[in-house]
């Protein structure tokens, strides 16, 4: 059987991306940021799950407004890097794994989720930055990735408890699936940071720690946080770590934190990490 | 436009992008998806008002594109993961944009001097017109 074995939680700012593809993690403003880092690469060496669910959001690029889904479930073999307008990022394609893809879509439908089904699609760096950022530049991604796109873009987002529900039904499918695999599941995006209107550049890093000691300790906390709290608090695009919590519904109750930071700044972003395992 | 309140509408200088805002910008926010595609990007560098012309937007709109209001376009509906495609196509940074659209006449400088000393402060930028 499969099973879950950890939650990955990370932001995935483009700039992380772009100092990655053009070598400047040693440069001053990147090097503290890439050595911490290191730490999140060797544990995930360690224990090379098989398949990473991610959960993150696309920015206009796969998707446009013309059609707006809340959470969509990539079925493709193979997805190619989406052209951000500097061409597509030069990293291997994404494997995708189609199988365990279609059971997830089957069994969370018959779980009350109407996830939308996606067979053709690119994967922007919403996707593409956490893998770098836990496996750095290899020839090819060490793991079979199922994108799982969150509409977190276009108001009214799904709400924390959905998420946090979500979750709890994406490991019920793993755990249903017959093949003896390791899962990881990853959150992605935030924390605070608001890149439009005057108000751009906002940090609160006093919510992201709580936001933190909250997703690991006491989640359904976190998933009572309301819309206008996530924007008034975090900034616009800090609504995004609302994701973190169907990561966090996978999990066990009870986890442990084994490796967690916060970075201020890269780019415009508080960037976050943590990493929940499950021990049971 | 004029907008039906929301709860979030007293955050100060942030343009949630609601139903109203996408009712509001959906051509301008197409035109800048279009700009996904470099036979687009080509028609556009050549004769962006031409260019514009295909697109059912107001003239208020095209305007805010041709003259890069970037705070304009946010006001005029636009999503700020659709304008950014203008700013990618001029190259321009996210921190010259975040300045531009401060409205202070902050520089691109400035902008990533307040990031590195830590941000823009959440104290006094939670409502408006209120201290928090």
């Amino acid at each position: 059987m499969a099973k879950i074995i950890a939650g990955i939680g990370t932001s995935h700012v483009p700039a992380i991306g772009a100092a990655v593809d053009n070598g400047k993690t040693r440069e001053p403003y990147w090097q503290p940021l890439f050595d911490k880092f290191e730490p999140a690469r060797h544990w995930i060496e360690e224990v090379k799950p098989d398949v990473c669910i991610i959960v993150y959001n696309d920015h206009a690029h796969a998707f446009d407004l013309s059609s707006i889904a809340a959470f969509s479930i990539g079925t493709c073999e193979n997805f190619k890097s989406s052209d951000e307008g500097y061409g597509p990022r030069p990293i291997p394609d994404v494997e995708g794994d189609p199988r365990l893809a279609w059971h997830l879509v089957e069994s969370l439908v018959m779980d009350d989720f109407d996830i939308t089904i996606v067979n053709d699609m690119t994967v922007d760096h919403g996707l593409t930055v956490p893998l770098s950022i836990m496996y750095d530049q290899p020839d090819a991604w060490p793991c079979q990735v199922i994108p799982l796109a969150v509409n977190v873009v276009q108001y009214p987002q799904p709400k924390g408890t959905r998420c946090h529900a979500l979750g709890k039904a994406i490991r019920k499918a793993v755990e249903s699936y017959d093949r003896n695999i390791k899962v990881a599941i990853f959150g992605t995006g935030g924390l605070s940071h608001q890149l439009q209107g005057e108000r751009a550049g906002v940090i609160n890093e006093e919510f992201d720690e709580q936001f933190l000691d909250d997703l690991a300790a006491n989640p359904d906390k976190v998933a009572q946080i309301s819309h206008a709290e996530w924007l008034r608090e975090t900034g616009s695009e800090g609504i995004e770590a609302v994701m973190w919590l169907i990561m966090r519904g996978a999990l066990d109750d009870e986890v442990e934190e084994v490796y967690r930071f916060t970075h201020c700044p890269a780019s415009n972003t508080n960037y976050g990490m943590t990493i929940l395992q499950n021990n049971s | 436009m004029e907008r039906e309140q929301r709860e979030f509408d007293d955050i100060p200088g942030t343009y949630v992008f609601d139903g109203q805002r996408n009712r509001q910008g959906y051509h301008l926010n197409m035109f800048c998806k279009s700009l996904d595609s470099e036979a687009n990007r080509e028609q556009f560098r050549t004769d962006p008002e031409a260019y514009l012309q295909k697109f059912p937007m107001t003239e208020e709109q095209r305007s805010a594109v041709l003259e890069r209001d970037f705070l304009g376009m946010l006001d005029l509906g636009g999503n700020i993961y659709y304008t950014w495609k203008i700013a990618a196509f001029d190259r321009v940074s996210m921190q010259a944009a975040g300045a531009a659209m401060s409205g202070t006449g902050m520089t691109e400088q400035e902008f990533r001097e307040m990031m590195i000393n830590g941000g823009r402060p959440i104290k006094g930028n939670r409502y408006v017109g209120k201290e928090d």
